[in-house]
């Protein structure tokens, strides 16, 4: 089916001139990647940003340790055919270090970890900016995010001393120890990504399209039955013909029902959704401003 | 398709939030789970009905006040167009929130509340909205239900804000007054049957229909060079590109060009879109362009059409919004951000204080608070490659930055 997606042209010219401010304004700016979606896209528009030259920044992980394999061998597989410069630092090394301190129980998760991992390669390699693949439309605190978003020598999120951005404007001054957050894809929705990964021919991780998983049924959400997530006895483990729309760590991510088996049909499914995309993620679920706190600390 | 995206304005308690929540709703943009945690907050508050202003108030202390305190962002579409509204606050003391919405919109829908009518408040939505030259204006008059939406009161209203209109200073500026009840869902997506005098469209079906290319401000092609491109591969040894955005017209393969500050000419050889060849760069579109000659051009230069240049200027007076705690005081330096060239600028003269509300001046100012606006007069160390603002609304415009705090402390149109 041939749609029209030239509404996507005025959004991508803004996510490359935005790559492109980042190059000018930082000195050590990171494209920070999780292998979802959002950041293979990301990716992309880098690529296009700075093309026939290499991407002037490297691309950093930060690994839980709980991925699904499937995006690990993804993410491999991008590097080494594009030449791009990979850093991995992993949250099992903050643990180890006693930095942080593993959750335990029925809703356990290193996602809230991440946060300590990513502030500490931060001051390793001494990054002035992070460009992530936040969009406003993903979550209320969200929405109000700054596309160049200054954060504190703890990381930290100040809702209420935002710069104001006017017309295209962007601020990137910061003192020492300060670095800022970026985020190109500010203005798209989750289906304007689909639909740009769609048109583009963007490769993505195999478990965004429907695959037979073992997974099990708690509050409504389909878990995946794995080493890394906490399993009552009576859970039952059930295989299902399921599909993610989000992909994190893999006790975050809740999966959907779905037969959608490639790129056209999966445009077509989000397109006819009634679930939002965050409605799927468990982190999300801990309460209504679970998201507002997280930035505050320093979460992504 | 194409994405509009609009600003809205509205006193406290206008139901602008409400408004918004509507759109959303009537247009099924909000999702099962997002609408269970609604019905479940506005049972717990003992309300009857769904409070829908809940879908935008994003953050934790909007809640607890039920105010909106920060520009947010919210998206949906139709099968038409879609749409970006940001939502800014309409507190007195929220002038630099508004300014900063309608700085990136094309369209701004005006709240007012039937049964106050055209308020101070109104004037200096209104007056924002001439400010920052927003092309298409929407007067929503809400709470038609709580006046039996009576066609008299609606057409005083229309006159009070026809007489508002007598006062601006931008005759190209489109208004539209629609009746809605944004709580009771009346003209907002649906057509309303309480409102058999009123023939015109619903707000959502205005706002479809708008034209795109009729709504944005048009000027010559302006070409600020943000990045230099140089890959010094094999197959691109002596390839230079030079990358950035076109604002205001379009730039061809084969134009004439110049580059500013050297003010020297050369021809534009090819453009780029990624990796494919283009003939021409549309407006707002993002590309890297390649000349004929071998000229020095980096960052923060521009190139224009050799037969269209802009003004070059170390000196000129604009309309300053302030936006910082701190006062702007004469003899004080700032960082001049034009675009992506940055200059150092020394207050030289406030002229006067602009009251926002159409009521005149205030000559003498001293000094100036958040949320005034006032014409200033600058002098740079560099000069800058400038529009007027009523020419050209991203050349006419730039931002202060205090270089201490970095923050972004006033915006600036080019008089």
């Amino acid at each position: 089916m041939n749609r029209n997606t030239s509404h996507i042209n005025p959004l991508e010219s803004e996510a490359i001139y935005i790559f492109r401010e980042v190059a000018a304004q930082f000195e050590r700016p990171v494209l920070l990647f999780s292998g979802g979606k959002d950041s293979i896209t990301l990716v992309r528009l880098a690529q296009k940003a700075f093309w026939p030259a290499k991407i002037p920044f490297p691309l950093m992980h930060i690994d839980t340790g709980h991925n699904f394999a499937e995006t690990i061998a993804f993410r491999d597989k991008l590097v080494a055919d594009h030449g791009l410069e990979l850093i991995v630092r992993k949250v099992q090394d903050s643990i180890d270090a006693g930095k942080v301190k593993e959750e335990s129980g029925k809703y356990s998760s290193r996602n809230s970890l991440q946060t300590t991992t990513l502030l500490d390669a931060i001051e390793e390699f001494k990054f002035d900016a992070c460009i992530g693949g936040a969009r406003r439309d993903e979550e209320k605190a969200r929405a109000k995010e700054r596309i160049f978003s200054v954060r504190d020598d703890f990381g930290q999120w100040d809702e209420k001393s935002q710069r104001p951005e006017l017309f295209d404007m962007l601020n990137g001054q910061i003192k020492l120890g300060q670095n800022v957050r970026v985020f190109p894809i500010s203005n798209w929705t989750e289906l304007d990504v689909w639909s740009y990964i769609e048109r583009e021919k963007i490769e993505i991780p195999s478990i965004y399209f429907a695959h037979k998983r073992k997974v099990f049924l708690r509050d409504g959400l389909i878990w995946s039955h794995s080493d890394y997530v906490f399993q009552e006895e009576d859970e039952e483990v059930l295989e299902r013909m399921v599909r993610f729309r989000t992909v994190g760590d893999i006790s975050c991510t809740a999966a959907v029902l779905s037969e959608a088996a490639d790129i056209e049909s999966v445009v077509k499914e989000i397109r006819n959704s009634t679930l939002s995309e965050r409605g799927a993620r468990i982190d999300d679920k801990r309460s209504e401003a679970a998201m507002e706190k997280r930035k505050q600390q320093g979460y992504f | 398709m194409d994405v509009l995206k609009i600003a809205t304005a509205g006193s406290v308690d206008d139901g602008k939030s409400t408004l918004i929540g509507r759109l959303l709703y009537d247009t099924k943009s909000l999702t099962t789970d997002k609408l269970e945690a609604i019905e479940k907050t506005s049972k717990q508050k003992g309300y009857d009905y769904l409070d829908l202003s809940l879908a935008t108030d994003g953050l934790v202390a909007e809640r607890e006040q039920g105010i909106t305190i920060d520009v947010a962002h919210i998206y949906f579409s139709t099968a038409k167009k879609s749409f970006i509204i940001a939502d800014t606050p309409g507190h007195v003391e929220y002038t630099r929130n508004m300014v900063t919405g309608a700085s990136t919109s094309q369209a701004a829908i005006i709240l007012i509340d039937a049964r106050k009518g055209v308020i101070e408040q109104t004037s200096r939505h209104f007056f924002i909205a001439n400010l920052l030259r927003v092309k298409e204006v929407v007067v929503a008059i809400n709470k038609m239900d709580l006046v039996d939406f009576s066609e008299d009161r609606y057409n005083a209203i229309k006159a009070d804000f026809e007489e508002l209109m007598q006062k601006r200073d931008y005759e190209e500026q489109k208004i539209t007054c629609i009746p809605v009840s944004a709580l009771k869902g009346d003209n907002v997506v649906n057509t309303s049957e309480q409102t058999p005098w009123y023939h015109g469209p619903t707000l959502l079906e205005h706002l479809e229909a708008l034209d795109m290319a009729a709504v944005s401000n048009s000027g010559t092609p302006r070409f600020p060079v943000q990045y230099v491109i140089r890959p010094k591969t094999k197959d691109f040894h002596d390839f230079r590109g030079f990358a950035g955005k076109v604002y205001g017209g379009i730039l061809n393969v084969g134009d004439e060009v110049v580059a500013l500050p050297s003010q020297t000419r050369s021809k534009i050889k090819a453009i780029y879109v990624y990796n494919q060849q283009c003939e021409s760069a549309a407006r707002r579109s993002s590309v890297t362009i390649t000349l004929e000659d071998e000229i020095n051009v980096s960052r923060g230069d521009m190139l224009v059409k050799a037969n269209d240049l802009p003004r070059i200027e170390k000196e000129f007076t604009a309309t300053i919004s302030w936006m910082d705690q701190k006062q702007l005081q004469p003899g004080t330096t700032y960082v001049l951000q034009h675009g992506i060239r940055k200059v150092l600028a020394k207050v030289a003269t406030i002229h006067h204080r602009i009251r926002p509300d159409y009521s005149g001046i205030d000559e003498g100012a001293n000094a100036l608070e958040m949320n005034d606006i006032a014409q200033v007069s600058f002098k740079l160390n560099k000069p800058i490659f400038c529009d007027a603002f009523k020419k050209h609304r991203t050349n006419g415009s730039f931002i202060l930055i205090d270089s201490q705090s970095n923050n972004t402390v006033g915006a600036g149109f080019i008089q």
